[in-house]
């Protein structure tokens, strides 16, 4: 195979004495004979979760495949470092290990870690230079070959027409094709960035991780079915004292980007939080809130929902068990409080029992949960009375007709979708993202909000400055 | 559904018995459809034999590669009289298919995947756990209804089509056939007729009913260029410097020319304001549109179709601005690809347990019968010549059956459409699947054969 140019500068994956032939991805083919300190298989596994938490929440934000790539850059440089250079390989591959133990047990969870570790894979392949790149695709052994020169000169125009067709600049005379059946490269095929006759299709070289990609998960994904008939034949039990747990408590962390520590927002105070609640929370949070304030009271589902809202709003813990108490002192009493509430307040922020950091509900989460007679969890998209809705949606100042807007999403039983139109409505600015996390809704708001205020400052001053 | 249109029962059963007896000096049946007529048909028309071997793929033979049970893994499902639909009926050979279907004689009858176990008796796998059911086979299927042209056809809407509007189901044929064999390698292809308002296409090759959702997707989305957007008429926007080969060969084969010699004209798109303004609204560029307003204000009167006329006009300003950048001179592209591109029902195609009528079924509408469409010949299609219903009873009246055997529908209407399903498309058909049994199996022998050398 000629080898064209090189693309890119070293990749930032390398470890420092790398061979300049040896890519750096593992494909995992084989599960690793390495000695594991119990410690480490949990703290790897955490990091490379970060990592593909990361990516989840990048792709859910709909960056664009450049910032893909310097998002796991980046992501990958931060979590997977080792101060041992050797032990960056070690961790790579045992840390995959590990999320296969915990991502393998229902199909849900296999998709997503398919998903996150062939996007993963995408990136870190595209970082490689073009020599570990092609070492990689050596050692996939593909069976396809490379379009020899004549059949090349048949279809160049075609393939030329493809290239320009998707607005890249006409490649040069030597580079690679590979002639692929259609199904191995189903992304490029939907998108017409490939030339297909007769059932094959013309993958370029710089096209090529398509067809890795395809390979990589088809393999990850009957792994995943093996481990997992390993798991619940033998490990689950052999295994009940040392990695079941720790497996088991992985696999309860929430799928989505993580909101349990507030990045963008750093704090909110106890003070600013009556008129924060109005500006700022989705409706489901907004409700709690008021019912919270209305009645001294929320039961179990309605305080698991608000209080790890609020943390990942950046409610420090001292201030939420003040909120709290505040609260329901006034309807059981500061001792009942401090005897049967505090601890759950405490432990939402992992101060109490065991390892478990209990992340803010997902808005999949809570529209998927059932509240009872008396709870007010729950999403209200969903769990209103259309007449309730319509008031709630009055309440919030939504106009009557994206209020339409709204009922229309929620008997199509779109609620994340109706989320979206409300904030839409709310802000008066759009929300490409789509709504997936309250908190994400929260911060979302704010960013908004803040760049208003920064901007009416500016304005405030230019006005000045003329007077 | 259809039950205001059966009626005057009594009388027409005595016509069709006198078959038998003499004839009567009036053959005619009255128009329509009812359940006494499709009991006739399937009685005596309907081709159990000849579906059951497409729907086989070769299965039925004696090859010790054969897989018996796969005809009997099938979907089958039937929509009775009184709007009853029964879901997963399955049938393990010819007697039981024709025996359900006249026995009771559904209104409409859909084909659905073939699945990991009888589908009939899938509950009782569901309990066993192992055995999971899931489809795993399908036909790549295509359903298109002319009723997703309406902003764009203004002849007719909705249900409804006529000789002006039918051609844009000959186009989609047209465009779709030839990408499925060009550029997807695939060789057996069945188009249908649906019977009232549209097109519905079965890819039948071994590597099409293997494929999987998401590579049912990529081809959906590879053929699909509509935008749904319902705010604005342009529908359709084209990026990059020049078309994919796709639609390259789409355009210059098949949309240019049936847009620009048939579709403006059958469909007066410049001859008034409120037609032409539609068209506007699709160039994005001021000067060009007052441009063009103030050529056709005056009205008037010229030789020529004024359709025709006034498109040399937009093409003429969009091509020639040279100045203006990709985006203008593409407009002619978009405004063609608007008006005549495909339009996909999208999810049909991109999953495998989506159903599809059956061919050879009655419209309850309209009488006619589902007949394939040869796309060689789809010009040729016209809907309203299809056999329907009472003319097939006619026929029956006046002994044009045959004696039984292959050819007995020969002297039907119906028999030219049973000749093509037989030679040009079930019999390539076969003789393929026949091969790749044959070969898969040998594969197969001479792998165990291996493993047991190591
Ligand atoms: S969609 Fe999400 S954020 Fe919006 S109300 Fe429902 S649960 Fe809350
Ligand atoms: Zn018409």
């Amino acid at each position: 195979m000629e080898i064209v140019g090189s693309r890119r500068k070293n990749s930032s994956f390398s470890s420092a004495d790398d061979a300049a032939v040896v890519s750096t991805i593992p494909l995992y083919r084989s599960a690793p004979e390495l000695e594991v300190r119990l410690d480490d298989f949990e703290l790897y596994a955490i990091h490379r979760l970060r990592v593909l938490k990361g990516i989840s929440d990048g792709l859910s934000r709909g960056k664009k495949p450049n910032e893909m790539e310097n998002l796991t850059k980046e992501l990958w440089k931060v979590n997977m470092r080792n101060s041992e250079a050797s032990e960056v390989a070690n961790k790579d591959i045992i840390s995959h290990y590990v999320l296969r133990l915990v991502y393998c047990r229902e199909e849900e969870l296999r998709k997503w870690f398919l998903s996150m570790e062939t996007t993963l894979f995408r990136y870190r392949f595209q970082l490689e230079t073009t020599d570990a790149q092609r070492a990689l695709l050596k050692e996939f052994d593909l069976p396809y070959k490379a379009v020899s020169n004549a059949e090349y000169e048949s279809v160049k125009e075609k393939l030329n027409q493809v290239v320009r067709s998707i607005g890249q600049p006409l490649s040069s005379a030597d580079t690679i094709y590979y002639k692929v059946p259609f199904e191995q490269v189903p992304d490029l095929v939907a998108t017409r960035r490939v030339f297909i006759f007769k059932g094959y299709a013309y993958v370029a070289m710089n096209q090529v991780v398509s067809l890795l990609m395809t390979q990589y998960r088809s393999h990850l994904s009957k792994a995943l079915v093996l481990t997992n008939r390993k798991w619940t034949s033998m490990i689950l039990e052999q295994e009940k004292d040392r990695l079941t747990p720790i497996v088991e408590a992985l696999s309860t962390s929430y799928l989505g980007p993580d909101y349990s520590q507030p990045r963008e927002y750093g704090e909110i105070s106890l003070k600013d939080i009556d008129q924060v609640a109005k500006s700022s929370f989705p409706l489901c949070m907004r409700h709690l809130f008021e019912k919270l304030r209305e009645d001294h009271h929320l039961k179990h589902g309605g305080r698991m929902q608000l209080g790890l809202f609020l943390k990942g709003v950046g409610l420090k813990l001292d201030d939420a068990l003040a909120f709290w108490k505040a609260e329901f002192s006034r309807k059981v009493g500061a001792e009942r409080f401090d005897k049967e509430y505090a601890y759950g307040i405490r432990h939402n922020y992992g101060k109490e029992g065991k390892r478990t950091d209990y992340t803010p509900y997902s808005c999949q989460k809570i529209i998927s949960s059932t509240p009872g007679v008396g709870d007010h969890h729950g999403c209200p998209y969903r769990h209103f009375s259309e007449e309730n809705l319509r008031a709630a949606l009055d309440k919030m100042g939504v106009g009557n007709r994206a209020v339409q807007d709204v009922m229309d999403k929620v008997r199509n039983r779109h609620y994340q979708l109706a989320c979206t139109l409300t904030f839409e409505a709310i802000h008066g600015a759009s929300c490409d993202a789509g709504i997936n996390h309250p908190n994400q809704y929260y911060n979302d708001s704010k960013n908004i909000l803040e760049s208003r205020v920064r901007a009416t400052r500016m304005v405030d001053t230019l006005m000045y400055a003329e007077v | 559904m259809v039950r205001e249109e059966v009626g005057e029962i009594g009388r027409d059963d005595m016509l069709i018995d006198g078959v038998e007896t003499e004839q009567k000096p009036n053959n005619e049946v009255p128009d329509g459809f009812n359940v006494n007529y499709l009991k006739i048909y399937y009685g005596k028309f309907f081709p159990y034999a000849d579906m059951h071997k497409w729907m086989s793929y070769g299965n039925d033979g004696k090859h010790p590669g054969c897989d018996q049970s796969y005809f009997g893994r099938r979907e089958f499902s039937f929509t009775l009289d009184n709007d009853i639909y029964l879901r997963f009926q399955s049938f393990n050979n010819v007697p039981e298919l024709e025996n359900a279907i006249k026995e009771k004689c559904p209104f409409k009858i859909d084909i659905g995947p073939v699945y990991s176990v009888d589908p009939a008796k899938r509950h009782a796998y569901a309990q066993s756990g192992d055995n999971v059911f899931t489809p795993v086979e399908r036909e790549l299927i295509f359903d298109i209804d002319i009723s997703d042209y309406d902003d764009v056809r203004f002849c007719c809407s909705g249900a409804d089509v006529c000789p002006e509007c039918w051609p844009l189901m000959t186009v989609t044929i047209k465009v779709i056939d030839t990408a499925l064999r060009d550029d997807f390698g695939f060789n057996h292809i069945l188009w249908v007729y649906s019977g009232r308002r549209g097109v519905h296409c079965w890819v039948c090759d071994g590597k099409a009913r293997r494929m999987t959702n998401e590579q049912r997707a990529a081809i959906t989305e590879y053929l699909h260029v509509h935008k749904g957007n319902e705010n604005s008429l342009k529908k359709v926007t084209l990026v990059g410097q020049s078309l994919h080969p796709f639609l390259g060969r789409s355009y210059t084969e098949v949309l240019k020319d049936f847009f620009e010699e048939k579709f403006i004209s059958s469909q007066n798109l410049f001859s008034d304001e409120e037609r032409y303004e539609k068209i506007l609204e699709m160039i994005p560029d001021e000067s060009i549109t007052s441009e063009l307003r103030g050529k056709w204000q005056d009205n008037k009167r010229v030789r020529d179709d004024i359709n025709v006329v006034r498109w040399s006009h937009v093409k003429h300003l969009l091509q020639s601005s040279k100045h203006k950048g990709q985006g203008i001179r593409k407009c002619v592209e978009e405004i063609v690809f608007t008006f005549t591109y495909p339009r996909l029902d999208l999810e049909v195609s991109k999953h495998m347990n989506h159903l599809l009528k059956a061919p050879f079924c009655i419209h309850p509408k309209t009488g006619r019968v589902c007949v394939p469409i040869d796309p060689k010949h789809c010009e040729e299609f016209d809907p309203s010549g299809v056999p329907t219903l009472s003319k097939l009873l006619e026929e029956l009246n006046m002994g044009a059956l045959g004696t039984g055997g292959e050819d007995e529908l020969d002297n039907t209407s119906l028999g030219e459409s049973i000749r093509y399903f037989r030679t040009s498309f079930l019999q390539p058909l076969l003789k393929s699947c026949k091969e790749e049994i044959e070969s898969s199996y040998t594969a197969k022998i001479q792998q165990s054969k291996n493993s047991l050398n190591w």
